[in-house]
């Protein structure tokens, strides 16, 4: 890895790393006696290791000229081995949430591990730390390749990636500790918070400086998604995270905004995260490695251009809809639910091209599981952004809103959407960056299909039916005129729909970790055919080559 | 440097662009898309129209229909309430006796007063009502406070040891830790206790030790419990005699609230429901144990 960056580049990263402890010592002197401290020794713990390794590397020999013929790859793979242990990890919390619901005593009366902390260690885990690294990985590697340049130097995809794990890592050690914002996925508090935009604005940059120099004087649709993913996230990002901290000594802060208007700008946040974070960034990954694997043309150009503008202009106007029936005055409501109904048309656009794609691809459907992780991936988009608009409609919301619908809406899109489209684009992307002829066992990749897909299908199954009882229950009334049930009989309702989920989401998490084996598998190099491993990357279309000017 | 060609398979044309092998159709927006879009975008325009909508100035347009979401709900809860009046009424200035002798209001009781309790009482009661270590069993004839419909009712209302002014007050002191009692011989009074509910236990107790432990407990006990321990309303204290045990009934945990007293605390419920939904409560209950055998 250290090889790989110049001398040069080796002392700026002794420089940052040398910036990061001291921030990480200063945390701690300021933070004495409060979570913050600890932080800062989280902080200098994880600059200390970068520090070693940069001294023990740093007398290896430079890299030669020769790299520059080639495209950067190392920050993508490393990026794909963190995604996949997010994964498992942040999967693993999730099923256990889902189990503390059926068995409430499964907190072993710790307090790090009540529903209140570890529900966001699995939120934080999967989108940010699962999802949030494929997304980087794989944004540097359709980058290069549609741009036809390396990446601009050998230091920034690393501070970017690493520096984003380290936030991911504060955010969640930290709930453990009771630290949180308390704003659904924006939970970490306001010195991660900085740190993120540090990073963030660092991805950018990289992000423009390399498709400034790219080949083909369009930019593929791809790019256009990505980077409404990087720059929409942190408008996002920096207007939600707006806090005072109670002292430079405590990990606490307070909103800049109040009531009402902390509620719009928290779902504000909240719905485009899925906006841009659950939805742009994973289009990009989807307009790259679909159209790749299965080796046809985008069906219409045309279609995405309005499918892009249609899904980032009305997706702004949407978050109001998580308020429905609330104290937010009635015609912010009236908007979210009218742009929410219209964003269905660039979404099913956006689903449909990417079926339509598959016209003259549908057989290596049938035989690739690869393929078909991203073709369900698109069927699912679809269905979920149909249930979102639907739902979004203020007299559904009545009924839907507070309840498991909610969670079994989020999973369609979260597994059958994000989860589907990141491991078919990761099996596509593995034997690609490896340069390995195919993943180890196709086998294994059928066998995590079926696993991903039954996971997914009971689990939203099993909330649909939980969630429209609940609803139905909290709104029957008995002849009398009073409610029917009381909220705890909804609860024992529930329970086997609790079960049936907690049993979906193992299913999942099996199927990533059968993934993580199947990936580690071919990394090591174990090709299962005894074909002889090709020198060259197995993708026909990637020669190595030069950069472009 | 844009070279179109055709798409064998579909019969399109591509854009000419190419990106590491990937091309693009140009294939025109599908008629069903635009229909759509027109669609959602007319149904928009007519419901902004209907419903309150834009932002103008400080003020907003209100919508033809002049429909706004709180005069809605406001209207709704009135209706509702104007629907249960019908009953709640009757409830509200009839006498505990009229009332149970009311199938009709019964039934309201019954229904409402189920959805009453377990909201707010099951988290400490039960959602039976049968109570657990450290609160109360409501089903049983043995009341702290009284189980007549008035005086089940002012505890509901007041609470025991809580916050309202009136709140009735209650303590089983700590016998032992304070050393009301030598403590030697608490473990004779623990016997004596015991076997007044269960006689088994105290089988084997010598005659004169019962006689003294029985002469301890008219002296530092009686007073609140009673000569008999059957126990005294005035004073909160529970009946020792019955089978009915809030703190545990075995040996361990009878010598633990002697030793270190209890005070158990029920929150003030007057601020928090209305007058007919403790009323609703007080007969729920009343009902509950008269059904409970
Ligand atoms: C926070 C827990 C808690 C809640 C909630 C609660 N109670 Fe209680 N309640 C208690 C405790 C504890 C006692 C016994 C106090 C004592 O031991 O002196 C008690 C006692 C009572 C008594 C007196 C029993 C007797 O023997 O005289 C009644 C009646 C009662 N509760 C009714 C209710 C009702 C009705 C509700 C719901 C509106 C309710 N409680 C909610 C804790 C609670
Ligand atoms: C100042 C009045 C007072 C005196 C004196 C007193 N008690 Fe109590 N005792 C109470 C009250 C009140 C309670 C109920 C406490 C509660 O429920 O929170 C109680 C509860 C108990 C209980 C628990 C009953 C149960 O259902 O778990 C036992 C046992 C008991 N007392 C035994 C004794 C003995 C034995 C003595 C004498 C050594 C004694 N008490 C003296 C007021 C008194």
């Amino acid at each position: 890895m250290l090889a790989q960056l110049t001398r040069d580049e080796r002392l700026n990263a002794l420089i940052i790393l040398f910036v990061v402890a001291a921030c990480g010592v200063a945390m701690m002197i300021a933070g004495q006696g409060d979570p913050l401290g600890l932080h800062g020794g989280v902080v200098l713990a994880a600059a200390v290791l970068g520090i070693f390794g940069v001294v023990a590397g740093y007398y290896a020999p430079e890299p030669s000229e020769a790299r520059f013929s080639q495209y950067y790859d190392d920050p993508s793979k490393i990026g794909i081995i963190l995604a996949m242990g997010w994964a498992v990890f942040g999967m693993f919390i999730g099923d256990w949430v889902a189990w503390l619901l059926v068995y409430p005593d499964l907190t072993f009366d710790a307090g790090w591990s009540s529903f209140g902390r570890i529900r966001p260690v699995h939120t934080t885990a999967v989108i940010f730390g699962f999802g949030g690294n494929a997304l980087i990985a794989t944004s540097f590697h359709v980058l290069q390749r549609t741009s036809g340049a390396r990446l601009p130097d050998q230091l920034l995809p690393w501070f970017v990636l690493f520096g984003y794990n380290l936030f991911c890592l504060l955010a969640v050690t930290g709930y453990m500790m009771g630290i949180t914002q308390s704003k659904e996925y924006a939970e970490p508090e306001w010195y991660a918070d900085l740190w993120l935009v540090v990073v963030w604005v660092a991805y950018f940059i990289l992000y423009l400086r390399t498709l400034v120099r790219r080949r083909e004087p369009h930019i593929y649709v791809a790019n256009w998604y990505y980077m409404a993913f990087i720059l929409v996230v942190a408008i996002l990002h920096i207007v939600n995270g707006l806090t005072l901290p109670i002292s430079l000594g405590s990990a606490k802060s307070y909103s800049a905004f109040s009531g009402v208007q902390d509620a719009m700008t928290q779902w504000w946040y909240g719905h485009n995260a899925v906006a841009f974070f659950l939805t742009a960034g994973f289009l990009g990954m989807m307009y790259y490695y679909l159209p790749k694997r299965a080796g046809r043309p985008i069906f219409s150009y045309r279609m995405s251009i309005i499918s892009f503008w249609g899904i980032v202009f009305f997706y702004m106007w949407a978050g109001s809809h998580h308020l429905h029936y609330t104290a937010l005055p009635h015609w912010v409501q009236t908007l979210g639910m009218t742009f929410s109904v219209m964003l269905l048309v660039p979404s099913w656009a956006s689903a449909g091209n990417a079926l339509l794609t598959l016209n003259g691809a549908w057989h290596k459907v049938r035989d690739d599981a690869t393929l078909r992780f991203m073709m369900v991936a698109a069927v699912f988009y679809g269905l979920s952004t149909f249930e979102g608009s639907f739902m979004a409609i203020r007299s559904v919301n009545s009924l839907s809103h507070y309840t498991d619908w909610t969670v079994g809406h989020v999973h369609a899109g979260a597994l059958g959407w994000v989860a589907l489209i990141t491991f078919g684009s990761i099996y596509a992307v593995v034997p690609w960056l490896w340069k390995r002829e195919r993943m180890y066992s196709a086998g294994l990749v059928e066998v995590h299909f079926w696993l991903a897909v039954a996971g997914t299908v009971i689990y939203v199954f099993a909330m649909w039916n939980s969630g429209i009882i609940q609803g139905l229950m909290w709104r029957t009334y008995n002849e009398s005129g009073t409610l029917a049930y009381s909220f705890i009989d909804s609860l024992v309702a529930m329970r086997p729909y609790y079960a049936a989920r907690a049993i979906g989401g193992l299913l999942f998490l099996i199927g990533a970790v059968v993934g993580c084996y199947n990936i580690w598998m071919t990394v090591r190099g174990v090709p299962r055919a005894a074909a002889e491993v090709p020198a060259a990357s197995a993708d026909p279309d990637d020669p190595i080559r030069q950069p472009a000017e | 440097m844009a070279v179109e060609e055709r798409d064998k398979h579909s019969g399109y044309m591509t854009t000419g662009h190419v990106w590491n092998g990937i091309k693009e159709l140009n294939t025109p927006v599908p008629r069903p898309v635009w229909l759509f879009l027109i669609g959602t975008a007319l149904f928009s325009f007519v419901y902004w129209l209907l419903m309150p909508a834009w932002p103008v100035g400080v003020t907003y347009t209100k919508g033809l229909l002049g429909i706004d979401q709180r005069t809605t709900v406001a209207e709704n809860l009135k209706a509702a309430a104007l629907a249960r009046s019908e009953w709640t009424q009757r409830i509200e200035s009839g006498s505990f006796k009229e009332i149970q002798a009311d199938p009709h209001l019964m039934t309201a009781v019954r229904q409402t007063g189920h959805r009453l309790f377990v909201d707010n009482c099951a988290v400490c009661h039960g959602t039976d009502a049968k109570g657990g270590k450290g609160y109360p069993n409501l089903t049983t004839t043995s009341w702290l406070w009284g189980g007549e419909p008035e005086q089940i009712a002012e505890t509901i209302r007041v609470g025991i040891n809580s916050a309202h002014p009136d709140t009735r007050v209650s303590q089983m002191p700590a016998v032992g830790r304070d050393q009301m009692m030598p403590g030697k011989d608490i473990p004779k009074v623990v016997r004596y206790v015991l076997g007044l509910s269960d006689p088994a236990a105290a089988k084997d107790m010598p005659a004169g030790e019962r006689e003294a432990a029985r002469t301890l407990f008219e002296a530092n006990c009686a007073a609140c419990h009673g000569e008999d321990a059957k126990g005294k309303i005035e004073m909160g204290a529970p009946d020792l005699t019955d089978r009915f045990w809030i703190y545990g009934g075995d040996q361990q945990s009878v010598l633990a609230t002697i030793w270190d007293g209890r005070q158990g605390h029920m929150p003030t419920w007057e601020a928090r429901l209305s007058p007919v939904e403790r009323k609703i409560l007080t007969l729920y209950l009343v009902d509950l144990r008269a059904k409970t055998p």
